[in-house]
């Protein structure tokens, strides 16, 4: 058990190596360490974001999905309503047409009777004259009477 | 090698020595010649009584050597590990040295409350030094001694750390650091008082108090040195007794006690690295 120099150069050499771990070993070993410790809480903090994110998303699509829903059915609502309209319109329209043409027709006929009333109260009227002319045989002058046919014709 | 079992355990506590030996110093060769030295002169020891004789101005190679090796070692691979550490998923490598970093960081934390960052890496280099010096007790104890023997040197000793001169290298480090510490945070007048007024506070009992602590003080090194040493020898010792076995016997002895250096090696390095926290928070605190 020779107690020698040894003691000194074990000293020295951990010294060096004390230093030696201070300065190049210690600190990033520990800043990486620390640095995934940081990784690994954002990480869990990103995905319990990620999570209510994706809670308030599947909310939000629920509500709108009704939203639309509803939307649609109103507007399906709206649709029927134009729809009975537009055939009440309709319905109105064709029955108005009917009746102005029912009316239109009614005038033709009416004027188309009424014309022929005039052609056969002309005509009857002439065959009252020439009736008339026969029975009296030429003594009636047809220009002379003229006024007083007229007149018959009229009252006809 | 040969010569009786005394001869043989003598044979592996004697360190690889190179140191003076003095003007008129006789040397006695194995063939039995004698040598008188005309001069001081440097060099490696034959025999046990010189490497004795060499006194304090001697180096032992082997401990040195070894321990310097095991220090590199663990320099290289913690200075690889830290150049390419990243906070991404690490390597097998890496992880395993950053276990080793959070457990000697988390004991650290535990023990001392205050604000210095020497002491973690001083920690870390402590434990795993101490352990890899520790360890290499694991090497059958006459494989190395042998190999060296082999390429011509008389004396091997592997362990550092059954080298007293190992082992208080290290805790004289750390006295040195406790000395630094107290003064530096008590004060030299703070540090007085300590060692003056305590456990005693009457200016009678100053020189029974310096007394007492003063010694309490020389104590920690020492034990701290001598508890590894005394650890790592006896077992050392253990070691080369079982070495003594017929070859077909040894295993029935040495397996279990290798295996029981399992629980030594690292515990040992743990109680170094934890002690030397200890008296280094104690040399923080302002009583």
């Amino acid at each position: 058990m020779n107690m020698n120099l040894t003691m000194l150069g074990q000293l020295i050499a951990f010294a060096i190596f004390v230093w030696f771990c201070m300065k190049f070993v210690w600190p990033p070993l520990t800043s990486a360490m620390q640095e995934r410790v940081k990784k690994i809480a954002d990480g869990l903090d990103a995905a319990n974001r990620a999570e209510r994110d994706l809670e308030l998303a599947q909310e939000k699509a629920i509500s709108e999905l009704r939203e639309s829903k509803e939307k649609a059915a109103e507007i399906i609502e709206q649709a029927n309503k134009r729809a009975n309209q537009i055939i009440d319109e309709a319905k109105e329209t064709a029955r108005a047409e009917g009746d102005r043409l029912v009316a239109a027709a009614q005038a033709e006929v009416e004027q188309e009777v009424n014309r022929a009333k005039e052609v056969l109260r002309k005509q009857v009227s002439e065959l009252a004259v020439a009736g008339a002319t026969k029975i009296l045989s030429k003594s009636v002058d047809a220009s002379a009477h003229a006024d007083l046919l007229n007149q018959l014709t009229e009252e006809l | 090698m040969a010569g009786n079992s005394q001869e043989y355990i003598a044979h592996h506590l004697t360190n690889l020595t190179f140191g003076k030996l003095p003007e008129g110093y006789v040397r006695h060769d194995k063939n039995g010649s004698e040598t008188v030295l005309t001069h001081d002169t440097w060099t490696m020891a034959h025999t046990g009584q010189e490497a004795q004789d060499m006194g304090f101005m001697a180096i032992h190679v082997d401990s040195l050597g070894w321990s310097l090796a095991m220090g590199i070692l663990f320099a290289w691979v913690f200075r690889k590990v830290a150049k390419n550490a990243t906070s991404d998923v690490p390597g097998k490598l890496q992880n395993s040295v950053e276990a080793v970093v959070e457990f000697v960081d988390g004991t650290v934390k535990e023990t001392f409350h205050g604000k210095n960052p020497l002491i973690a890496p001083l920690a870390l280099t402590i434990f795993v030094w101490v352990f890899l010096m520790n360890s290499l007790k694991w090497l059958p104890v006459d494989l190395v001694p042998g190999i060296a023997h082999a390429m011509g040197l008389e004396f091997f000793k592997i362990v550092p750390t059954a080298d007293p001169n190992g082992t208080l290298g290290l805790s004289l480090g750390v006295f040195l650091l406790i000395i630094y510490y107290s003064i530096k945070v008590k004060g030299i007048g703070g540090f007085t008082r300590e060692l003056t007024l305590k456990p005693f506070n009457h200016p009678i009992a100053i020189p029974f108090n310096l007394f007492l602590e003063v010694l309490g003080l020389l104590t920690k090194p020492l034990s701290l040195a001598l508890r590894l040493f005394g650890n790592m020898y006896a077992g050392e010792v253990v070691f080369i007794l079982i070495a003594l076995l017929p070859f077909y016997m040894q295993w029935v002895l040495n397996v279990p006690w290798a295996i029981f250096h399992i629980l030594v090696i690292p515990l040992q390095a743990f109680i170094f690295m934890v002690l030397t926290i200890v008296y280094l928070s104690q040399a923080h605190e302002d009583h």
